[in-house]
This record gives C-alpha cells, sequence and structure tokens, in this order.
C-alpha cells in the first residue's frame, strides 16, 4: 500500500508541489489503482523478454547535414523570460 | 450552400471538377456551419479559417490553370490540439502550453497541405491526450453531437465532433490507447489507428512515444482511407516512421471479402461489455458472414491484463516525455518563486491539470528505485504476452473484431469521480497500442436514447489496407454510415 511520504517522495522527484489535499487524494486514488494492477503478478513472465517498442526498432542513422533552422528570435518569442538571446531563469543556487 | 456540409471528398472533388462549387465556396459553407455550432457544441479551441482561406485560393487557381488536382483539394480538414501548425497556439487543451505557438509544423500538417485540404481550426481534447470522454480539457467541455448532455469521448474529442458534425469533412487525432477510436464510436464516425510508425509522429506533442499514432477521422470509409494515404508513408524526420512506402490503400478497396477469416474476441464479448453493444456486434458478424466471411470465436487470453500494462507503460512513459514542461523555454511559468527548483515545480503544480498529474505521479512511482521491477519491467513482459496472443490470432484468422467501447457515450460527470472507471472505457482499444497493430472503428448500431455504437476491426500489422476493404465492405452492405447527428442532417435537410 503506497503511503502519503511515499506520494511525497515521488512528487518531489516528479517536480510537483502537490497541496495537502491532493496528497491525500493521489494516495487514496494510486492505492486503487495499483491494488488492480497487482493482478499482473500473477502472470508467469518467467524468461520473457521485457517489450519496449511495438516495432523492432533499430538506429537510424542519417547525413549530418547543415540544414536551415529555426533562429534564436524565433525560439525566444515563445519562452517565459529572456535576456540577452538567453532563456532568463531565477536563480539556482545560493 | 448548407448541403456543402453533408459532402464526401470524393463528392467535393467532382462539384470541383465540374466548376460547380469553387474550393473558397466550399470553405465559406464549413465556416458558416462550424461558427453556427461552436457556442453549442465546444469542439475547436481556435479556427484557422485565414490559412484555410489561402489554401483554398491555391486550390481555386490550380482548377481555373485546368492543373491536375491532389487528392484532398478543397477538402476542409481540422487538427487535434497537439499537432503542431506554425502561427497557431498548440495548447493540448492544457494551461502549461496556453500561449504557446510552435515556430515548425508537424510533417502530416505539411502533407495535408501539399494535399490540398484546408486546415480550418484545431479541436479541443483531453489534457495532453490523457482521458476519455475530452472532460480534462483545462479550457471547455465539448458536447457529443447526437445527444449534448453525453460526453463525445476522447481523447480526440473534438477532432470527433468537427466530423460527426459537419464543422470539416474529415480531422486527424492522436490515438495512445483508443483516443481516436472510442471518441469516434461515440460519434458515430469512422475513426483509425494505423500501425504503429505508418504516419510519423514529427510535430506531434508526446505523450507515450512506444504508443502513439496519428490517424485519420471521417463520416465514410473512404474518406478515412484518401487522408491516410495522403498524411501516411516514411519520414526522415521520425526515425520510428517505417521505412517501407506506404501501399496504396485505395487499390482494391471495394472488393469482396468472400473467404475472409475473422475472428470475434471472446474476452471482450462478455463481461463488462454493455448488452446493447454486445448485440450489434453480433449483428455486425453476422453481417460479415453474410458477405462470405468466415466467422467464428478467438481467445487472446491475456488481453484482459491489457489496462494495467497500458497504464504503467503509458504513465511512465508520459512522467519523462512531460518533463520537458519546466516552466524555462515555453509555456506557463510561476514568477514569483526566487529558485529554481520552486519554479520548477509551481509551474507545473498551477500548470497541469489533475489527471495529467495523476498519470505523472504513477509513472513516476512505476519508474521509481525499488518499484521498477514491480512495475513498469513486469508490464513490458506481460506486453510481450499480449503481442503473442496477437501473433497467434493471426495464424489463423485476417481480422479480428471487437466493440471499440464497453459501452456507448456517457453523461457529463459519469466517470470523473473514480479514474479506474474512466480508464475502463478502454479496454478494447488498448490492446492494439501495446502490440503496435492497426485498429479502425465504424458505426454498427444504436443504443439507449438513440447513441451510436462502433465495432472495431483488428488487423496485424502493416495490415492497413485489409482493414480498409473489410470496413468498406461492411459499410456498403449496411445503413449506419448514412445515419446523420441531428445538427448534420438538419443542415443537410435545409438544402
Amino acid at each position: 500500500m503506497i503511503s502519503i511520504k511515499q506520494v511525497e517522495h515521488v512528487a518531489k522527484l516528479a517536480r510537483l508541489s502537490l497541496s495537502d489535499d491532493e496528497k491525500k487524494l493521489y494516495t487514496e486514488q494510486l492505492a486503487k489503482i495499483l491494488e488492480y494492477f497487482d493482478e499482473l503478478k500473477k502472470v508467469d513472465t518467467e524468461s520473457i523478454e521485457p517489450m519496449a517498442h511495438a516495432l523492432s526498432v533499430v538506429s537510424v542513422m542519417r547525413d549530418d547535414e547543415p540544414k536551415e533552422c529555426v533562429n534564436r528570435e524565433q525560439l525566444l518569442g515563445n519562452a517565459p523570460a529572456e535576456e540577452n538571446g538567453y532563456f532568463r531563469v531565477p536563480r539556482i543556487g545560493e | 450552400m448548407n448541403e456543402i456540409v453533408c459532402k464526401s471528398i470524393a463528392e467535393l472533388r467532382g462539384l470541383l471538377l465540374a466548376k460547380q462549387v469553387s474550393a473558397r465556396e466550399i470553405l465559406a459553407a464549413h465556416r458558416q456551419h462550424a461558427s453556427e455550432l461552436e457556442p453549442k457544441l465546444n469542439a475547436f479551441n481556435c479556427f484557422t479559417f485565414e490559412l484555410a482561406e489561402r489554401q483554398a485560393e491555391r486550390v481555386d487557381q490550380m482548377v481555373a490553370a485546368g492543373e491536375s488536382l491532389p487528392p484532398l483539394a478543397g477538402v476542409p480538414v481540422a487538427l487535434k490540439d497537439n499537432i503542431c501548425l506554425e502561427g497557431y497556439p498548440t495548447t493540448c487543451s492544457s494551461k502549461i502550453l496556453e500561449r504557446f505557438v510552435p515556430v515548425y509544423r508537424a510533417t502530416v500538417v505539411d502533407r495535408l497541405h501539399e494535399a490540398g485540404a484546408l486546415i480550418i481550426g484545431k479541436t479541443n481534447m483531453d489534457e495532453f491526450a490523457m482521458g476519455s470522454s475530452t472532460e480534462n480539457s483545462a479550457f471547455k467541455l465539448t458536447c457529443n453531437p447526437w445527444d449534448t448532455s453525453t460526453v463525445p469521448g476522447g481523447s480526440s474529442g473534438g477532432s470527433a465532433v468537427a466530423v460527426a458534425s459537419g464543422c470539416s469533412v474529415v480531422a486527424l487525432g492522436s490515438d495512445t490507447g483508443g483516443s481516436i477510436r472510442q471518441p469516434a464510436s461515440f460519434c458515430g464516425v469512422v475513426g483509425m489507428k494505423p500501425t504503429y510508425g505508418l504516419v510519423s509522429r514529427f510535430g506531434l506533442v508526446a505523450f507515450a512515444s512506444s504508443l502513439d499514432q496519428i490517424g485519420p477521422l471521417g463520416r465514410v470509409v473512404e474518406d478515412v482511407a484518401l487522408t491516410l494515404q495522403a498524411i501516411g508513408g516514411p519520414d526522415r524526420r521520425d526515425s520510428t516512421s517505417l521505412n517501407a512506402a506506404l501501399p496504396n490503400l485505395l487499390t482494391g478497396i471495394d472488393s469482396d471479402i468472400r473467404g475472409m477469416k475473422i475472428g470475434i474476441i471472446s474476452e471482450l464479448s462478455a463481461d463488462g461489455i454493455d448488452s446493447e453493444v454486445q448485440n450489434s456486434v453480433q449483428a455486425a458478424a453476422a453481417t460479415y458472414r453474410q458477405l462470405g466471411a468466415e466467422v467464428s470465436s478467438v481467445s487472446l487470453p491475456n488481453a484482459k491484463h491489457a489496462l494495467p500494462v497500458y497504464y504503467l507503460i503509458a504513465t511512465a512513459e508520459a512522467s519523462a516525455n512531460l518533463a520537458r514542461f519546466d516552466g524555462v523555454r515555453y509555456g506557463y511559468r510561476n514568477l514569483e518563486a526566487q529558485d529554481l527548483l520552486t519554479m520548477y515545480c509551481k509551474t507545473r503544480q498551477e500548470g497541469f491539470g489533475p489527471e495529467v498529474k495523476r498519470r505523472i505521479m504513477l509513472g513516476t512511482y512505476a519508474l521509481s528505485s525499488g518499484y521498477y521491477d514491480a512495475y513498469y519491467k513486469k508490464a513490458q513482459q506481460v506486453r510481450r504476452l499480449i503481442k503473442n496472443d496477437f501473433d497467434q490470432a493471426f495464424q489463423n484468422f485476417d481480422l479480428l473484431l471487437s466493440p471499440t467501447s464497453p459501452s456507448v457515450a456517457f453523461e457529463f460527470g459519469a466517470k470523473t469521480a473514480d479514474p479506474l472507471q474512466m480508464y475502463l472505457s478502454d479496454i478494447a482499444t488498448i490492446p492494439a497500442n501495446l502490440a503496435g497493430i492497426p485498429g479502425i472503428s465504424l458505426p454498427c448500431g444504436f443504443g439507449q436514447g438513440g447513441r451510436p455504437v462502433g465495432l472495431q476491426i483488428l488487423g496485424p500489422l502493416q495490415a492497413d489496407a485489409r482493414l480498409l476493404r473489410a470496413a468498406h465492405a461492411f459499410e456498403q452492405a449496411t445503413e449506419f454510415h448514412k445515419m446523420k447527428s441531428p445538427v448534420l442532417s438538419a443542415a443537410c435537410a435545409r438544402s
């Protein structure tokens, strides 16, 4: 059973500052969902290769050719904050 | 001019070639119809009529010059709002992308443009395509045109409504666990999830990359085939797109299906499927028998595990894909935070809605240290067992049949309180995404209150043309596709 402490830990990993009400709600809901998902434990998967992709994926190589790409001004146009052609963010350390 | 909104692609093409109508007139009719319906149905996040106007002008010039017309010339198309079109917002119906305007366009948009289509707008959806009713949109509730007290299905609910109501002739959606097929079923239209990789995902905002696939919705099978033909095929910008040339999906679409072996999936024919839906699917099976197909039952013993497998894999992939929404480069940012970590946490807390946060939490948990083997790895192993079941079934059968959804469209709010109940509405559509195989939903009956029932046909990898042929044969033998939603039949009757 998932605890509120685990929910807090997962929220931290996921970079979500959940409210107290959400922590409580997600603890209840995730517990119920995970309990339902426990049926998978009964399936025998001994020596079954995990399947990450629907098709057999190979590394697709292409020639390294210079091409026109989107310019800096256009890209920065979507930024919440910018300065001198860079993305501006709040202070990172002390 | 209202009757224009009832036409198929072939009919519009005939009118254009005979110079009985111009592309601009086709657009004007759809624009007027869509603008009238929007306050009632809320299918669109934004209209892109200025772009469509320019595209229509181009088509009219081609007609005037006597040039050969591209396959979707003058066809109004709606795009799900997770497909990038430069110059207009791509919001994914999320607050975190509310003001995001892409600087590039998706490959499917390029191809629609080349094919002469008129792109009329971006459609509402469940936030980041996470949901089965479009109720998870951060902006508005889209109504089902058959009964506006019911949901349109999801997550491509706006696209299904645009087509069912006649706002557009066809639409594009994305299908990660049924998000094209289930709303098509609820709205009485045809919706197809092609084989994984048949359509480029370049420019589609990622939800779960090993499952996501773009596909078309339309009122008749031929329109879906024509649209898929236009958007499909290899793309250098998506390294997971299939390398093989796209086959011609229209050749042989009207040949008969005599001798075809069709299996009814027994795990999706009984418990948990409403009886009115079961009855319609049984009747569809009888139609296939009359058409000369051999129909019998087939078991996919691991299909019953598809739901947990899907919700572990999809949420794990989503938790990684949605890590990019951090308030730095685009989208919403909490501007009060004084340090970077707080900015990340508050931006994401305020920018994402409840279902998206729930899934990020579930996916992060499934991938976290100590739980990876028990949940994520286990789900990937059972995913292979499900795929093996399909491989085995397709040794004996050409196609498989099931309902698309366990029920007809439900009322607003009916499943919002219990996430698990909402997840269960994807039970029949999820297995195809896990195996990568193609699936199509088409109208096969009506349940309580005249709400449409959808029939799902599944085929082996890259048997997309076979699926379309079987769907077309059913359509020709039945009248369901001729039934139109009240707002569309009213428009057709006025003409």
